[in-house]
């Protein structure tokens, strides 16, 4: 083989190994359709959560379906979602207790305090915001919203490194020991994408938390919107939270 | 007019170099080297091909209808199956292969029913050492359709905290009906019928008027017409624990 031919050869070869290559993640999908909905368009819907602060009776069942169905490690301190009892004192003075870090069942139920004025639950998840701060901080973009608007993690992208832990306004990330990458609350992306309900919906004995899409035309959601008075967790950060709370108390951050 | 032969040359290495480049940018290198795109939209495919844990009640009800039919029409109609049972995916994809568990200690029902003072008003609660206890709660309620066996007669149930802190205060040996008026109704379905509650000075001042001829008037009384103004009583004392809020 002379230079010329060798050349013409090369030439030739390399287009038609990229074009290969480029066809053959393309035929390895056709062989596979079942596990990934290819129906689903994303660019449909607009997530969103609404939590009745006034239902919910703080009995941890979201917290323990949510950690069966993401494999959240069972230690009572990785939450994707959680619960707090608020106790608001006459002197102004407010607690805030986790009590989904207690292990199986709740303890005896704090003694009667005459000077607690006011107290309640109140469920704390992954705000989904539409300005995620812990996509900006991501150094590598591991963690990216999607186009239905929920914020997830690429596991085999995440270097560990904390930042989107400590940008997250509300702590509602945390560092999987097992993985040791970050994890949060996805709302059940493999549910909500299948049609079903996130799994702290689903158990949820009360209707406090429902789940809906804000881009729905008949949604549950988009009612819930309309007839009550909505906060967002500290709306000042102008990350415009996807959870939205009704009945919340001023007190509660 | 002809070009000379080194500029064709030139023209021709340039076009080749920028036509590798295009190649690589292009077709060669994969487009997850320039964009976090792609990796995401896998990362959002490998989210979406997560095992389900958690069935749903539609699922349950295939195989259930009876335990659906009874929940639908009882107190429990908002729980989901797999509150109870747990998560039991497996179980609905082949019947045989894993068998839920059933709760039948008191424990489980306990973790909702237990009293606890942050729960909110209205919702049904028990105290584990007065009511009944040792008895496993599925023995009198249908777990599926729990009816109390027989209607409450105390308030105490769904108004613990009221009641509790009522007991701590001067009040403490009044009846919820010297100042409610409750319809039998409301014990059982209490939405739909809701007590009255005070809704004119007058009410308190039956037992706080200088010499009330009410059998349980209080010692202590106040001059309606100058007292408080025009405000309503309870605007200022909080009627189950008046003398906490001075
Ligand atoms: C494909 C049909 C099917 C589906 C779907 C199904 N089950 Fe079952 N389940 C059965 C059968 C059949 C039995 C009876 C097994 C027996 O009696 O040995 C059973 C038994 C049970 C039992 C009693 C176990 C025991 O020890 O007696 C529970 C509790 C239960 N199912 C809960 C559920 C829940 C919760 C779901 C929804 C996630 C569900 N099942 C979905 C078929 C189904
Ligand atoms: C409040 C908790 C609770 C909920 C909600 C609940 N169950 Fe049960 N279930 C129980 C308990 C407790 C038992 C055991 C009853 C007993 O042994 O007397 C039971 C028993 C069963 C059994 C065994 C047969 C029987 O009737 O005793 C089946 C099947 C069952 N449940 C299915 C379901 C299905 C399907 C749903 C949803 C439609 C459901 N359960 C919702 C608590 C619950
Ligand atoms: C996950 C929480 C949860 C669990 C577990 C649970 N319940 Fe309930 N229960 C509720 C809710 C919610 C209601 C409806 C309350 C309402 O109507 O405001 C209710 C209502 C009731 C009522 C009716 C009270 C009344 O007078 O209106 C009884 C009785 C009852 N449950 C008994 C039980 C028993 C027995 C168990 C255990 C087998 C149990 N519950 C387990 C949440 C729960
Ligand atoms: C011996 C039968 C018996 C057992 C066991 C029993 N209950 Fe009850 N329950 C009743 C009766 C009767 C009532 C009606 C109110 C009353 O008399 O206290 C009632 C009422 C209730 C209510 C309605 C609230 C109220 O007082 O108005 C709830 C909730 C409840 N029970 C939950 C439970 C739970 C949870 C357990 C298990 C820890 C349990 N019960 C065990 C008989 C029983
Ligand atoms: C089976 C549970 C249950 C029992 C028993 C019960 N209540 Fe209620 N009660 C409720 C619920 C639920 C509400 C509505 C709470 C809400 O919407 O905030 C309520 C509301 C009330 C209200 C407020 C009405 C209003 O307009 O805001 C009063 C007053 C009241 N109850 C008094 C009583 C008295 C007095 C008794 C005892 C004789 C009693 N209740 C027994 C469940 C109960
Ligand atoms: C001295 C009169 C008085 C007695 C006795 C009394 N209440 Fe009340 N109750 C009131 C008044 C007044 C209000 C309205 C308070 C308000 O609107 O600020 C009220 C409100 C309520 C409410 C509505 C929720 C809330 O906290 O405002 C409930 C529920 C209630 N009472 C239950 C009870 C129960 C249960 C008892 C018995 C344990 C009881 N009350 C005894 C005067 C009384
Ligand atoms: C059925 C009679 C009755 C009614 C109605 C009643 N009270 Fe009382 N009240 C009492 C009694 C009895 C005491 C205890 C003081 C005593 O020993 O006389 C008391 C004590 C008080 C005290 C504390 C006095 C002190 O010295 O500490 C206040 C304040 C009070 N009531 C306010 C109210 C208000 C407000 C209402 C209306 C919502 C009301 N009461 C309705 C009987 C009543
Ligand atoms: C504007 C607020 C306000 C209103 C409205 C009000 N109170 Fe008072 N009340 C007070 C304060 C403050 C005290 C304690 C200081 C005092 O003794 O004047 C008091 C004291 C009392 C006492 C105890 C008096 C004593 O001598 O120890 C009673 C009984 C009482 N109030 C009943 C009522 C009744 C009944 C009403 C409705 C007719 C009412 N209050 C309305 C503020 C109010």
């Amino acid at each position: 083989m002379n230079k010329r031919e060798f050349l013409k050869d090369a030439i030739l070869f390399f287009p038609a190994a990229a074009t290969l290559q480029a066809l053959a993640p393309a035929a390895e999908g056709k062989a596979e359709p079942a596990t990934t909905p290819t129906d689903y368009d994303a660019t449909r819907h607009w997530y969103g959560m609404g939590i009745d602060v006034d239902k919910c009776i703080g009995c941890n069942r979201c917290v323990e379906a949510c950690k069966a169905e993401n494999n959240v490690p069972d230690e009572p301190f990785y939450f994707r979602t959680w619960i707090e009892r608020y106790q608001i004192h006459e002197n102004g003075e407010t607690r805030v207790e986790c009590i989904s870090t207690r292990a199986g069942l709740p303890e005896q139920a704090p003694p009667e305090d005459p000077s607690v004025v006011r107290t309640f639950f109140v469920p704390k998840l992954c705000n989904q915001c539409a300005h995620p701060p812990c996509v900006q901080v991501c150094p590598v973009g591991a963690t990216f919203q999607t186009q239905d608007g929920v914020v997830l993690v690429d596991e085999k992208r995440c270097i560990g490194c904390r930042y989107c832990i400590q940008a997250c306004p509300y702590g509602a990330r945390y560092l999987n020991p097992r993985t040791k990458t970050a994890d949060k609350c996805t709302f059940c992306y493999h549910r909500i994408t299948e049609g079903l309900l996130p799994a702290c919906v689903e158990v949820c004995p009360t209707e406090a938390r429902i789940f809906g899409d804000l881009k729905g035309k008949a949604d549950r959601l988009v009612r819930f919107h309309r007839v009550n008075q909505i906060s967002v967790l500290k709306p000042d950060l102008n990350t415009e939270p996807k959870v939205l709370y009704a009945q919340l108390d001023g007190e509660v951050r | 007019m002809k070009l000379p032969e080194q500029v064709t040359r030139l023209g021709i290495v340039i076009a080749v170099i920028v036509a590798v480049v295009l190649l690589l940018r292009f077709v060669i290198l994969p487009e997850s080297l320039f964009s976090a795109r792609p990796h995401q939209a896998a990362a959002a495919e490998r989210e979406m091909a997560k095992p389900l844990r958690h069935a749903g009640v539609a699922v349950c009800r295939e195989c259930h209808e009876e335990q659906f039919e009874l929940k639908y029409g009882g107190k429990h109609r908002t729980i989901g199956c797999e509150n109870c049972h747990g998560p039991a995916a497996s179980h609905a994809a082949d019947e045989n292969a894993a068998k839920p568990p059933l709760p039948r200690e008191r424990e489980a029902c306990l973790a909702c029913h237990g009293y606890d003072s942050s729960r909110p008003n209205g919702f049904p609660q028990v105290d584990p050492l007065e009511h009944r206890p040792r008895k496993k709660c599925v023995t009198c309620h249908d777990p599926h359709d729990p009816v109390p066996p027989k209607a409450p007669t105390e308030c105490t149930g769904c108004h613990g905290r009221i009641e509790h802190t009522k007991a701590m205060s001067t009040h403490a040996l009044l009846p919820c009906a010297s100042c409610h008026a409750v319809d039998a109704q409301h014990m059982t379905e209490p939405r739909l019928a809701l007590p009255t509650k005070p809704d004119s000075r007058e009410v308190c001042g039956r037992c706080h008027v200088p010499g009330a001829t009410d059998p349980a008037a209080s010692k202590v009384s106040v001059d309606m017409a100058a007292h408080g103004g025009t405000y309503v009583c309870w605007e200022c004392h909080y009627a189950h624990l008046p003398e906490g809020r001075k």
